[in-house]
């Protein structure tokens, strides 16, 4: 079954990138000539359209699925791509709403700005922890951040550095449109580069697969996806290891976590809004809970 | 009635023609658009300051071995767009592809038409030629699920996905390309060919290989050819059994990553008009130079060898 799902969402991505790559960057260029003008916002009954993080996909889905039977004859297409793709889509005004599991640079929000003709709009709707990833075999129990950062720079290969068993480190990572990529790499690589030898995989379920069935793997990944492989405590360059769990990532204290974002432009249509408003609510944000993210409110 | 006929006949022909031509035209303009993106690299200075020809071949930046010092990371703060990697991949996976399909192919298509009875033969080629309509998707899947654990179990290889697997899935692929084409080659050579052999006393075998697999050759060659094509720009099988891993490396126990694999995964998340953009259509470019380049050689060889072989039957 998760194999299946598997296949599935790398078809559904790949589908996803060929979509992009054939009409995302070109049409850009062609709806927003150089005179300036931009097209009003209308009230109209299209349906609203999200894009972005792959880390996301599942709770916005869910946060869909929940808002279409509350609210009877509204439509909300979610789709995934990760972060880049989704900003990049919000860019080109393909879509209403941007997931993304990384904040916005100040050079995107800009592009914003000159493409929709408004300032850029930020609303965190949940917390998430990035764990760190082993197979389940692997006796392993903790890492500090700097050896983290060591193996996947690809100056720690063995286990036996680090305090595990004589076997050779395999890499398993992110694709670099994904904001699960930039996060790590801006907070654990201290935006240095990984090691050629990581294996790029679509989206966190298949790094999950590929750590659960390789008992040398590591990998990294949002935390509501672990299953069969263990997440590791993890020790910021001060502190104790902490086990990521609600209590550590709600308090603070555990040193991988993060904010998960949605954006739109100011002028956005009303549906885009009234979905994020909603998101915020008590309601959706039990839906946060469910699907193993952390709620919002707890933390700040 | 006549007139009515002539008409319809003129019509139709011309239906014909110009799906020709909508071809002809359609591929043309794909070259087009792939060959205007990849301009910006030698003419735009911003561009030209991250991604030029010179850095896709030279070393990206100092380090004790190859796989540090050829560096694929367009991303990086500071952007390293060297192609070794990336064609170094392609080139393991196609090899590993061919050399595994090619003498498959083409024993099973001389088993099939030198020893095989009429009954076997008329199961095996439909068998195989159904491979070719297995979805590559399909292939990789079974490449990344099953195949991968099977040869890490057998062999003990560090790194699941690697040159193997995915040379291995790729040469699923080739296959029915090695065998159907060799296998019309070998069927169309002459009765007469055969007969002589035999009455010259040659063995079954001695006359397969020795007489009717010379004959076909360039069949063969042609084969070989269209094989190598297809592994050159196949996708899906690669990207998935692959690894995904940009290294600078000529094991084939490594994770790899292929010029088309890098296009698929890297183009959905890209800046229109950066270097990174401008640098992967580059290697789109590269593709079709490869396959233009292997398919007119290998044309050119094929048509020689038909020469060679009509003069000798004369």
């Amino acid at each position: 079954m998760r194999a299946m799902n598997r296949a599935a969402r790398m078809v559904f991505t790949l589908t996803l990138v060929l979509a992009v790559a054939a009409c995302g960057g070109r049409e850009s260029r062609s709806t927003f000539g150089t005179d300036g003008s931009h097209p009003a916002p209308v009230a109209d009954n299209k349906p609203l359209s999200i894009k972005g993080s792959d880390t996301m996909v599942i709770l916005g889905q869910r946060l869909a699925e929940e808002y279409m039977t509350a609210n009877r004859g509204t439509v909300v297409q979610v789709n995934g791509g990760g972060s880049g793709t989704g900003i990049a889509a919000l860019i080109n005004g393909t879509v209403d709403l941007a997931m993304s599991s990384r904040s916005m640079t100040d050079d995107e929000k800009e592009k914003v700005k000159q493409n929709r003709g408004s300032d850029v709009v930020e609303e965190p709707i949940a917390l998430d922890a990035l764990g760190v990833f082993v197979n389940s075999a692997n006796p392993l129990q903790q890492l500090t951040i700097a050896q983290v950062r060591d193996i996947f720079r690809g100056k720690t290969t063995n286990w036996n550095q680090v305090g595990g068993p004589t076997a050779p480190i395999v890499l398993y990572g992110r694709e670099s449109s994904s904001g699960t990529y930039d996060y790590f790499r801006e907070h654990v690589l201290d935006k240095g580069d990984f090691a050629p030898r990581v294996q790029t995989l679509q989206g966190t379920a298949a790094i999950i697969n590929a750590v659960g069935q390789d008992r040398n793997g590591i990998g990294y990944g949002g935390i509501a996806y672990a299953k069969n492989v263990r997440a590791l405590s993890i020790a910021s360059d001060s502190g104790p290891a902490i086990a990521p769990s609600e209590q550590t990532v709600a308090g603070g204290t555990y040193p991988l976590s993060r904010k998960l974002f949605l954006y739109y432009p100011q002028n956005a249509p009303e549906r885009a809004r009234k979905f994020v408003q909603w998101s915020l609510t008590p309601e959706a944000q039990a839906l946060v809970t469910q699907v193993g993210y952390f709620p919002l409110t707890k933390a700040q | 009635m006549t007139r009515g006929r002539r008409i319809r006949n003129a019509l139709m022909g011309g239906v014909f023609s110009v799906s020709g031509w909508v071809a002809i035209v359609f591929i043309f303009l794909i070259f087009l658009f792939t060959f205007k993106e990849t301009i910006p690299i030698f003419t735009d200075p911003e561009v030209r300051h991250e991604a030029n020809v010179e850095k896709f071949f030279v070393e990206s930046q100092e380090g004790p071995t190859i796989t540090d010092r050829y560096v694929w990371q367009p991303t990086s703060d500071v952007p390293k767009v060297s192609l070794w990697p990336i064609i170094l991949g392609t080139l393991k996976a196609t090899l590993v592809g061919l050399l595994f399909a090619c003498p498959i192919g083409v024993a099973a298509a001389m088993f099939t038409s030198e020893f095989a009875p009429a009954r076997m033969r008329e199961i095996i080629k439909p068998v195989i030629e159904l491979l070719a309509g297995v979805p590559s998707v399909v292939m990789g899947f079974f490449a990344l699920i099953v195949l991968a654990t099977w040869l890490q179990e057998v062999f003990g290889f560090t790194y699941r996905l690697n040159a193997i697997n995915a040379g291995l899935a790729l040469g699923f692929a080739l296959v029915p390309i090695v065998y159907t084409i060799s296998e019309d080659g070998l069927s169309a050579v002459p009765r007469a060919y055969r007969e002589a052999s035999y009455a010259l006393g040659a063995t079954n075998f001695q006359t397969a290989w020795t007489v009717v697999l010379p004959a076909a050759a360039p069949a063969v060659f042609a084969s070989f050819v269209l094989a190598f094509g297809r592994a050159i720009g196949e996708t899906m099988i690669l990207l998935m059994a692959g690894g995904n891993a940009a290294i600078t490396s000529f094991s084939l126990f490594d994770p790899l990553r292929t010029l088309s694999a890098t296009i698929a995964a890297e183009m959905g998340e890209v800046v229109v008009g950066s270097a990174h953009y401008s640098a992967l259509f580059f290697m789109g470019t590269l593709l079709f130079a490869i396959t233009f380049v292997s398919n007119t050689v290998g044309q050119w060889i094929i048509a020689r060898m038909q020469r060679r072989m009509q003069g000798a039957a004369r």
